[in-house]
């Protein structure tokens, strides 16, 4: 199994180093070229998720992602990958793929001294750590869309047919949880 | 270790393969954002007018720097004196993303640097070598970068640092573990964080390229040596077309080892920033706080 990760700019290692010690192959994506190699599910990792849909777009890799993407290719979004696949954001900004229908707020926890550590469960994997870095969250999840875990009410992991959205970092905790979850799909 | 201090290292994760801006208005900032800057770093004169003008240069105005905050969504750093603790507890009550602690600023201490493990927001240190790096981190900071010769447009002496960052890592990973006790006394560094890059062969934090770097090829010469992600200060906005070199510059470091895209990425670009060469400078500021 090959999982393509979104390479342009961001914490992109960390989800490589996971999806690797769980057997899985990887490539990574930093322009249209790459996009010609097989893969069977795609990564978009943390980071600032102004840059990276900038890039997407003119390194010419949006269009052809967001087919995949519609068409069913399983992806696990986390952070500003989450935001990349929302179909809305609330506090203004740039919309992206806009595959995933739910409504998301950008820096909902504020600046940096607002990031913070729970552990909460999250549905079919259980406790898990969650590290939330400027994180976003769902404000409004649409209604085919599965909430997947909460925290403080505040709604961080969602699943919708072949796509996995969250908040929070499961690359950068020892936890392959998430990962393992989504290379079932795959 | 803090549970803060490993958000604040996380969020230099966050920051990697991405360029961090150097702005002076929230004009600017809003430049580099739609540039595909990952942060901006808001200072009152970018390196080379602090250099061209001379004196005691501070933290920046806390109203300029709200502005820029106000601008822009991505990540806002600022920069306060090596030492001046106060200044960086203002910079911390602003909340600021990210406090960087530089030889860029006149120094406000030539002893000690700021004990940064009392501070919640997150810190960031230039470094020549590992020693330096590994003092820094000691003292707090979570994220490192080159000092490099700010405001030149001349790359060698970030280049100079970062060879010798990693011949310096090359060499403890080498080492046997019984040297180590003796080699953390000859850098002057604490023990645990020697033996950890011993056993990791990499510093425990993130490490950015700074200083002089004024072209995409720059750019992406320091990440083939390793860099995780680069600083572009006056290299931008002191060229012809900073918007232009900014976007080439980003796009440069996501695709570092692809030398027909940058190629072409460098087309056209306008006048690059004239900048000095190092031995035509009278202020080295990478000299200040070893």
């Amino acid at each position: 199994m090959k999982i393509a990760v979104l390479a342009v700019q961001g914490a992109f290692l960390e989800h490589e180093k996971m999806l690797k010690s769980l057997g899985a192959e990887v490539m990574e994506l930093r322009k249209a070229e790459d996009l010609l190699g097989d893969f069977d599910g795609l990564v978009l990792p943390g980071g600032e998720s102004t840059v990276q849909g900038k890039l997407l777009r003119e390194l010419n890799m949006f269009d052809p992602l967001k087919r995949r993407i519609e068409e069913g290719m399983p992806v696990l979004a986390t952070c500003a990958g989450l935001i990349l696949l929302a179909e809305r954001i609330s506090n203004g900004g740039e919309r992206y793929f806009a595959t995933l229908p739910v409504t998301v707020r950008r820096n909902a926890y504020g600046r940096q001294l607002g990031s913070f550590f729970a552990e909460e469960a999250v549905k079919g994997i259980g406790r898990f750590p969650m590290e939330f870095i400027r994180a976003p969250y769902v404000e409004q999840a649409g209604e085919n869309v599965e909430v997947l875990g909460t925290v403080d009410g505040n709604i961080v992991a969602v699943r919708y047919q072949n796509q996995i959205g969250v908040a929070f970092h499961p690359e950068l905790t020892a936890h392959d949880g998430m990962h393992r979850k989504f290379l079932e799909m795959c | 270790m803090s549970k803060q201090y490993e958000l604040n290292k996380e969020l230099a994760q966050m920051l990697k393969g991405g360029v961090i801006m150097d702005v002076t208005t929230p004009e600017q900032a809003r430049i580099a954002e739609s540039a595909g800057a990952c942060a901006v770093m808001a200072l009152e004169r970018i390196p080379a007018d602090i250099r061209a003008a001379g004196g005691v240069s501070r933290m920046s105005d806390p109203k300029m720097i709200r502005g820029i905050q106000e601008a822009v969504s991505i990540p806002v750093m600022a920069k306060c004196r090596i030492g001046h603790f106060v200044e960086a507890q203002l910079l911390e009550a602003m909340e600021i993303d990210y406090i960087d602690e530089s030889e860029v600023l006149s120094p406000a201490d030539d002893v000690y640097h700021i004990d940064k493990t009392r501070f919640r927001a997150p810190f960031l240190c230039g470094a020549r070598d590992l020693g330096e790096a590994l003092r820094r981190i000691g003292e707090g900071a979570s994220m490192i970068r080159t000092k490099g010769e700010p405001g030149t447009g001349d790359v060698v002496q970030a280049v100079r640092h970062m060879r010798r960052m990693n011949d310096d890592i090359a060499k403890i990973s080498a080492m046997r573990e019984d040297a180590l006790f003796h080699e953390a006394k000859v850098l002057e560094v604490p023990y645990d964080l020697l033996k950890s890059v011993h056993e990791k062969k990499r510093l425990p934090v993130v490490n950015f390229a700074a200083g002089g770097v004024a072209t995409p090829a720059d750019a992406a010469l320091m990440m083939q040596l390793g860099a995780e992600g680069v600083f572009v200060g006056s290299g931008i906005f002191k060229s012809g077309n900073p918007e232009k070199r900014a976007n080439a510059i980003v796009k440069a470091v996501a695709n570092y080892l692809d030398a027909a895209m940058i190629a072409h990425l460098s087309e056209d670009l306008g006048e690059a920033m004239v900048g000095i060469n190092e031995d035509e400078i009278e202020l080295l500021m990478a000299e200040r706080g070893k």
